[in-house]
């Protein structure tokens, strides 16, 4: 029984798996292959997959910054937006998480307890009040929008506090003895130690960030301050019928997030499957 | 990280405990664990208790951004949603509707097929890292990247999908994205193919964590492969099933992106789901109070199903 289905389970396991790395590679393939072709081979029937000719005028028009459609203004809003948004919650997080993990003060589970209760709210819930909110500081239609209202999520806080509680007391008792206040032991001890942890958070508050669709869409108005993924749907707009200039769009906005992906893949998709168990 | 690590050379006089061995001294100032919660709370504050709050007294006002006033006007806004002649009441269930279907339609797909995708990669295998990275690519894209491609992919006239249907003889110019059922194929379709990896890598972490020999017990009393998944996989998942479950769940509720930019809600406002209607309402229409009431129905719908749930899976695995 085992022997005869393990020939056949070999080969129908590889077959599956090619299959699947099929469906999941072709598209993305098509996009970048698409981008680089010009728009008469974009459409032409039966299609091909190498450009013919081969071109990167597809890219062209998103380098034009005085046009509707400012590809390198929305390049560079989203790596502010995105790097700004990460950086505010690493550090943020971390001060918070280090107080919750390591001191001793009243009313500690209360915050606590407050902050990971609000891990279970629907984030649309927040939509409608935090545009008024937003709009009453004055920062519609700016960066800040986009930077400072996520920062208040508990993710990072409660991730970071799990981490926290898990490094060695030894080295922190040490630094206590040689005189060091909490902040040094905090800046000179806990975040060395949890320096994976720290740069994963920061990575996936970048992707986050970097991929948030709805938020940018409805409080940014200019198409100056758009982002990335705001921008590509008025970018789909305006060359409704050139494929060549909208999958160049969609390469540029990809490629960021998939090369920081490959060099934090292995911590990015252990603290997915980590969070899973939690549940 | 710089930034934190940088400027910390302080003198040490600020700490003003002393510490001596043996005895439980404080070890920091009364203020100290409130100056690193402070930078964090205010966000939180702001943007989180704050809105929670803000939300509900908005879902209570006739609320027109841009009118100067902005009424009391008590459960207006939710007895308009509940009673048939209501003026949003139509658009707010059709729109509940279209995400209902969405969910009963994706949430089956995104706990089974990601199942066999995990159960495939639990294997040991030469290049199993290389293959979890690329089920997992599409979820690192943006909703924005996935929907123009999906929706170039899809186009009738000039789509790859349509124009390989054509190769295979199959009748082609399917309306994949303005006639139904096709609309909900494409949406749920492009879903599966988008977030998947997210759910196979749970489950994976959840496979890596049933002992090796609950399998080999198995074996000796004589179970096929098909009784070994039925008796020690599916029973070693379940809490790792019902966390995808929720999870899958409240992500399928939220959708918007796809139905925004591939669909753009067609044919009529049939995928029109309830997030895109509670934007447009709240924040192209600025009627944030019937908008927040909205919001406010959807997430009790959506916490009596987490409880049904939690109830089943409870249920489920009390008797076995």
């Amino acid at each position: 029984m085992r022997s005869r289905s393990s020939l056949l389970g070999r080969s129908g396991f590889w077959i599956a798996v090619a299959l699947l790395t099929v469906v999941f590679v072709a598209p993305l393939l098509w996009m970048l292959s698409t981008s680089l072709k010009t728009n008469p081979d974009a459409t032409r029937q039966p299609p091909s997959w190498i450009p013919d000719p081969f071109t990167t005028s597809g890219y062209q028009p998103l380098t034009n910054l005085t046009s509707q459609t400012p590809v390198v203004r929305w390049f560079l809003n989203s790596i502010l937006a995105a790097s700004g948004n990460a950086a505010l919650i690493v550090v943020t997080a971390a001060l918070a998480a280090y107080a919750l993990a390591r001191l001793d003060f009243p009313g500690k589970r209360f915050f606590f307890g407050l902050i990971v209760g609000t891990l279970f709210i629907p984030a649309f819930l927040f939509l409608v009040p935090n545009y008024l909110i937003i709009a009453k500081f004055g920062w519609l239609d700016s960066l800040w929008a986009l930077i400072l209202p996520s920062a208040g999520g508990a993710f990072g806080v409660f991730f970071l506090r799990q981490v926290f509680l898990s490094l060695p007391r030894e080295l922190e008792e040490a630094a206590l003895l040689d005189g060091a206040n909490q902040f040094q032991i905090f800046t000179r001890v806990v975040v060395p130690l949890a320096r994976p942890a720290l740069a994963t958070l920061i990575v996936l508050s970048f992707l986050t960030n970097w991929n948030d669709f709805l938020w940018p869409v409805y409080v940014l108005f200019s198409p100056s301050n758009f982002t990335l993924p705001a921008g590509l749907s008025i970018l789909q707009g305006a060359y409704t019928t050139n494929y060549p200039v909208i999958m160049a769009g969609a390469v540029v906005a990809s490629v960021p997030v998939i090369v920081l992906f490959i060099a934090a893949q292995r911590h990015v998709v252990e603290s997915v499957a980590r969070s899973g168990l939690k549940g | 990280m710089a930034a934190v690590s940088s400027g910390v050379e302080r003198p040490v006089e600020s700490e003003p405990e002393v510490l001596s061995a043996g005895h439980r001294i404080a070890r920091h100032g009364k203020a100290t664990p409130y100056l690193f919660l402070a930078p964090f709370l205010v966000l939180f504050a702001v943007f989180i208790v704050a809105p929670a709050v803000y939300g509900i007294w908005i879902s209570l006002h006739d609320y027109d951004f841009l009118l100067p006033n902005k009424p009391w006007v008590g459960l207006a806004n939710y007895q308009d949603l509940f009673s048939p002649g209501g003026r949003d009441a139509g658009d707010f269930w059709q729109a509940m509707k279209a995400t209902g279907i969405f969910t009963v339609l994706s949430v089956p797909l995104l706990m089974v097929v990601p199942l066999a995708v995990a159960l495939l990669l639990n294997r040991s295998f030469p290049g199993r890292t290389f293959f979890r990275a690329v089920f997992f690519t599409p979820y690192v894209l943006g909703v924005a990247v996935v929907g123009l491609l999906w929706r170039y992919l899809l186009d009738p006239n000039i789509g790859l999908v349509n124009s390989y249907l054509d190769q295979l003889g199959i009748h082609r110019n399917l309306p994949w994205t303005t006639d139904l059922p096709w609309a909900w194929v494409s949406l749920v379709g492009m879903t599966v193919w988008w977030t998947l990896g997210f759910n196979a890598i749970i489950y994976l972490a959840g496979l890596q964590d049933i002992p090796p020999d609950l399998y080999e017990a198995a074996e000796v009393d004589g179970a096929g492969r098909w009784q070994q998944f039925l008796h020690v996989t599916l029973p070693g998942l379940r809490p790792v099933l019902l966390f995808v479950l929720t999870v899958t769940i409240l992500n399928s509720a939220n959708m918007f992106g796809q139905s925004f930019l591939v669909t753009k809600g067609a044919p009529g406002n049939e995928t029109r789901t309830a997030i895109m209607l509670i934007a447009e309402t709240g924040m192209r229409s600025f009627r944030m109070g019937t908008a927040a009431a909205m919001s406010y129905v959807l997430a009790v719908v959506l916490l009596l199903v987490s409880l049904l749930n939690f109830r089943l899976f409870r249920i489920r695995g009390e008797s076995s």
